[in-house]
């Protein structure tokens, strides 16, 4: 009797984990993910949906089979049972073989949405921008009107002076015009190769609107590349808990056209 | 009538001569050349503190008045004058719109350090002291003031830890004879007794001067201190 009833639990257990799962696709607003704002986010959305229906799917079905056999198995006497054809060896490679091809299905699926952000690289004529993590706060760095970044030296960094990124004006021409914001400030419809490093330590970049989460990592430049399509100002928050001021670690992409954007870019070089 | 107290009359005889001589260096602290121009400050981060400012504030590095006159410069009695105890008052250094006010604070060893937020954010306060104990304290909005001392006199660069582009400055010194010039740089140190003293003129960016100064009596001598501007 007890057998029965724990596998009528399995069985209400299996269906109530399903309601979220269910809702995301039928409820609507409540639990859809933000507006995507870029021209990869679709992709991105379409892969996390497949996953989801196919992981609920496997799940219910795997808790279903497990009640069925709960109920039809339980109250045997220890041996009458058969066992797995090859034994408990047989059993895992099953399983492994099983769930692998599961895995290597998502990942061949996936690895179109995947690696537009992260394999194919930006455009050559992508606007280069590059983006600082550090405690506790996000600064971003454009070329200036000569188009090339200035050299960055660790040592110069002088905070209560602005020089957040270690720029030496005074020996290196092309840091002299070199812009430096809070905020990441972006034209619409045109690529944008974010160059991101850590001063410090673990950082992460992360616009849900953008459908992007980056790392920053100490010790190595990494790069994600995107277009936003909509104008706006949108949260980029810090998701990788980096000390005492991460709850405070923000800043804000704002997304303008091309011609606000040259305007501001103007306003912002002395 | 005798005097009643001896201590008193004792006290007349040696402070009278300081009293009656007391004189006064007194002067203005200019530079040369083009400083390099402030840079606004960003607080998008912050909007708590953003909001507080109709205008970006910029930094404050270097800070010029009219007629070339150069302001937070620390104009001290280096040598010379005793090494008079703390005052027993407090100096208050004050966190507010996610800014140092004011930008540089004198203080002698041993006084009190009184820190205040007067913020709707939390501040994390940070002297990067060297030849003082180096502490950094967390402030959240509404607790009370942080009380410190510093026991060696130092230059202290003074941070944010959540707001990197707070900046400031703990002078502390081993007199009480000091100055911090404002607008129009001028500066005023009072109440020298005659004899040989060395003033000194710090800027954060710019670095120090000094100057020999003979202060005979009752008198104003006047000092004026130059200093190079830096380009970048």
């Amino acid at each position: 009797m007890g057998g029965k009833i724990f596998a009528v639990l399995i069985v209400i257990i299996a269906l109530a984990s399903a309601v979220p799962i269910i809702s995301h696709t039928f409820l609507g607003a409540s639990v859809t993910p933000p507006e995507d704002i870029s021209t990869h986010g679709k992709a991105i959305d379409e892969q996390l949906s497949v996953t989801m229906k196919e992981a609920g799917i496997s799940f219910l079905a795997a808790q279903l089979v497990l009640g069925l056999f709960v109920w039809q198995f339980a109250n045997r006497k220890a041996g009458a049972t058969k066992k797995f054809p090859g034994g408990a060896t047989a059993m895992v490679i099953v399983a492994f073989l099983f769930v692998g091809a599961e895995v290597l299905a998502l990942g061949l699926v996936g690895s179109k949405a995947w690696g537009m952000v992260y394999f194919k690289p930006a455009a050559s004529d992508a606007l280069q921008v590059q983006a600082q993590a550090g405690q506790f706060a996000f600064y971003f760095r454009y070329p200036g009107p000569d188009g090339k970044f200035g050299q960055i030296h660790p040592d110069k960094i002088d905070e209560g002076n602005s020089n957040f990124f270690g720029l030496d004006p005074e020996n290196d021409i092309p840091a002299r015009d070199d812009i430096t914001s809070g905020e990441l400030v972006v034209p619409m419809n045109k690529e944008i190769n974010l160059m991101m490093h850590a001063k410090d330590v673990g950082h992460s970049f992360y616009v849900r609107e953008l459908r992007i989460q980056q790392d920053f990592v100490p010790g190595l430049d990494l790069a994600v590349h995107f277009t936003a399509t909509k104008v706006g100002k949108y949260e980029i928050v810090c998701t990788q808990l980096c000390g005492l001021g991460h709850y405070n670690m923000k800043s804000y992409l704002t997304v303008m056209s091309q011609e606000d954007f040259d305007k501001w870019l103007k306003s912002q070089s002395n | 009538m005798r005097t009643s107290n001896p201590c008193i009359a004792v006290a007349i005889v040696i402070l009278y001569p300081a009293l009656m001589f007391a004189g006064t260096i007194s002067g203005k602290v200019i530079f040369t050349g083009t400083p390099v121009k402030q840079k606004p400050i960003s607080m998008a981060k912050e909007p708590s503190c953003e909001k507080q400012h109709s205008t970006p504030i910029t930094t404050e590095t270097v800070v010029t008045g009219a007629n070339n006159t150069l302001e937070n410069v620390v104009v001290y009695i280096s040598a010379g004058a005793d090494d008079a105890s703390a005052p027993a008052q407090a100096v208050t250094f004050t966190q507010k719109g996610c800014q140092y006010i004011p930008h540089v604070i004198a203080l002698h060893t041993g006084q009190e350090l009184h820190v205040v937020n007067g913020d709707q954010t939390s501040h994390n306060i940070h002297p990067m002291a060297k030849t003082n104990p180096e502490w950094n304290k967390s402030q959240p909005p509404g607790s009370p003031p942080i009380v410190q001392k510093f026991d060696n006199p130092e230059f202290i660069s003074v941070k944010c830890q959540i707001h990197p582009w707070m900046h400031g400055w703990f002078a502390v010194l081993k007199t009480n004879h000091y100055s911090i010039t404002g607008d129009g740089g001028a500066f005023t140190l009072p109440n020298l007794p005659p004899g040989k003293y060395t003033v000194t003129a710090w800027h954060e960016d710019y670095g120090t001067q000094t100057q020999d100064v003979t202060v005979t009596g009752n008198e104003t001598k006047s000092v004026d201190f130059s200093f190079k501007a830096k380009a970048y």
